[in-house]
């Protein structure tokens, strides 16, 4: 009977959660007059008007393209960088390495407000404003903090007799790295990159800040637009759902590797 | 484990350093020069050592900010760190409702912050919302429920939103913390004819210390980082009870256009999260030692 309870509980739970993203999808099959003209818990007459437009319209579905391309080259840089790092801080001792470690994490901590203006210069002064590789490159300072400690935890769960047996039989490190270390860790390669997609596609400062056209995000146009066409409700929406969906796909391949992931490979 | 001594595992965390480094130090030096300049224009600076510290330590608006931030954080641990370990106990423990129940909890979690703030102004808003509407005609409020109306509605708007956004993340944590718990646990705990009570108290809780450890930590920081959600719901408003450190900081730097004093209050807000940083972190190293023990 207990076990019931519990169900029903995390049922209602789920329903709550579910509902805001139920209520946006709601809006946005419908059109703006029909949002502000009556009240309706579904749409009564669904049209994907908001949508057409959105798959028409350049300066829409190109957002979303622009933040595809970003995070995906960030993810790509986070991995690259991160995963010798990593190895580094869970097998080797050197000097300065717990420092080091609790600096990386500070730039993870760090209020991204704090270096809006410093980027602002900065990628100027490297004639980088406006590019996908800078808003990867800024997005690099979470998430190569993130990744190294995910990763970290991840490894530290291999034992090191494994390196040693390979080294022994006469691996060179490179090859060691790539054949057998990174395929023993592939859940938490998966798992790192998830989180590098997620932090990247769902940041807004930095997207916001470092682009002005040519490689402006979703998330960006999505704001801008709000005072620009007097809030279109159904539009900003459609905006909306669509931006769920990547990370909705993106969720279902590593959902058994979730929750280990987001204990950073410590459990 | 017994880790290696090697200086040369320098040369594989050296390209991770430059990459942050460069993102992160080169930065940060530049907010230090504007913080010690009062900047008129392009090459005319004027030293000014500590004037714009000792004018932001004193600056009410900015003590304001750091009050409601840490009101905010405050709120935020207290409400969501509870309800994560609750749904991760009442979450299945095999087959088919597992991975339903974590794709459905990781939802919230993958949408861009900026969104977020339009589901919940969608959500609330008194004339197209959902819970707008809904509370509006159950008339029980004095006022009408409208999260511009009122400081008081726009901070249960946001606290419901972060709420809502983040607890996934303290469920996912404390559920992989409770998978972790060997079986064997339970059946002693069973046994003994342990309650459900003094099972969670003496078994579950502690073997969640690690996690939950983690947990406490993203989310003091992230919370107390907090930006495009309340910049999408509220702007700050009304007047500016919901601004919180990260907006009031944006406000002054690329609106008012202040160099000098945005860059001493980033200083003094980058010291206040590494200080606690450095506190969470020190706890998760000894939580780490204490299970190796």
């Amino acid at each position: 009977m207990k076990i019931q309870k519990r169900t029903i509980a995390l049922c209602v739970y789920f329903g709550v959660l579910i509902l805001p993203i139920y209520w946006m999808l709601n809006m946005s099959l419908r059109t703006n007059a029909d949002i502000l003209g009556y009240f309706a818990l579904y749409p009564k007459d669904p049209t994907f008007a908001n949508y057409i437009k959105i798959f028409t319209d350049p300066t829409w579905y190109t957002a979303y393209i622009n933040a595809m391309i970003y995070v995906g080259m960030n993810t790509v840089m986070s991995l690259a960088f991160a995963l010798p790092a990593a190895y580094a801080f869970s097998r080797y001792k050197f000097i300065g390495d717990g420092q080091m470690f609790f600096w990386l994490l500070t730039n993870r901590m760090a209020p991204p407000a704090v270096f809006l203006l410093p980027y602002l210069q900065l990628y100027s002064t490297i004639n980088l404003m406006d590019t996908h590789m800078a808003v990867a490159l800024a997005h690099c300072l979470f998430n190569v903090p993130l990744a190294i400690w995910i990763l970290e935890g991840f490894m530290s769960g291999i034992p090191k007799e494994i390196d040693e047996t390979a080294f022994i039989d006469g691996y060179s490190f490179p090859r060691f790295f790539i054949t057998i270390f990174i395929p023993l860790i592939r859940a938490g390669v998966g798992v790192t990159a998830f989180f590098c997609f997620m932090f990247s596609w769902v940041e807004l400062l930095f997207a916001r800040t470092l682009t002005i056209t040519e490689a402006k995000p979703i998330v960006a146009t999505m704001t801008r637009t709000i005072s620009a066409t007097g809030l279109d409700w159904g539009l900003l929406a459609a905006a909306g759902v669509l931006t769920i969906v990547p990370g909705g796909l993106v969720i279902w391949f590593v959902r058994n590797h979730l929750a280990k992931g987001f204990a950073l490979g410590r459990v | 484990m017994e880790k290696w001594p090697n200086n040369k595992a320098w040369f594989l965390v050296l390209p991770a350093f430059i990459i942050v480094a460069f993102s992160g130090i080169i930065p940060l030096m530049t907010v230090v020069n504007y913080s010690i300049q009062d900047i008129f224009g392009p090459g005319e600076a004027v030293f000014v050592g500590t004037e714009w510290f000792k004018e932001m330590l004193g600056n009410h608006r900015l003590h304001d900010a750091l009050w409601r931030q840490f009101m905010f954080s405050g709120l935020v641990l207290l409400i969501e760190i509870p309800l994560g370990i609750l749904i991760a106990l009442a979450m299945p423990k095999r087959g088919w409702g597992v991975s339903a129940s974590l794709v459905i909890l990781a939802l919230p979690l993958v949408i861009p912050w900026n969104v977020i703030g339009t589901i919940w102004i969608i959500f609330t808003r008194p004339d197209i919302g959902l819970f707008g509407v809904g509370i509006n005609s159950l008339d029980l409020l004095e006022v009408p429920f409208d999260h511009t109306a009122k400081p008081i509605y726009a901070w249960i708007t946001l606290l419901a939103m972060e709420v809502w956004h983040w607890t996934p993340l303290v469920a996912l944590l404390a559920y992989a913390g409770l998978r972790a718990i060997p079986e064997a646990y339970f059946q002693a705990a069973k046994i003994d004819g342990a309650s459900a009570w003094a099972t969670f108290l003496y078994i579950q809780l502690p073997k969640m210390r690690g996690v939950l450890t983690i947990a406490v930590l993203l989310r003091w920081m992230d919370s107390f980082l907090i930006y495009a959600e309340p910049f999408a719901l509220t702007g700050g408003g009304p007047g500016n009870t919901t601004t919180f450190l990260s907006i009031y900081l944006v406000k002054l730097a690329t609106m008012q256009f202040d160099l000098g004093p945005a860059a001493a209050f980033s200083l003094i807000y980058f010291l206040i999260v590494l200080l606690f940083s450095f506190a969470f972190y020190q706890a998760l190293l000894n939580v780490g030692r204490g299970e190796k023990a």
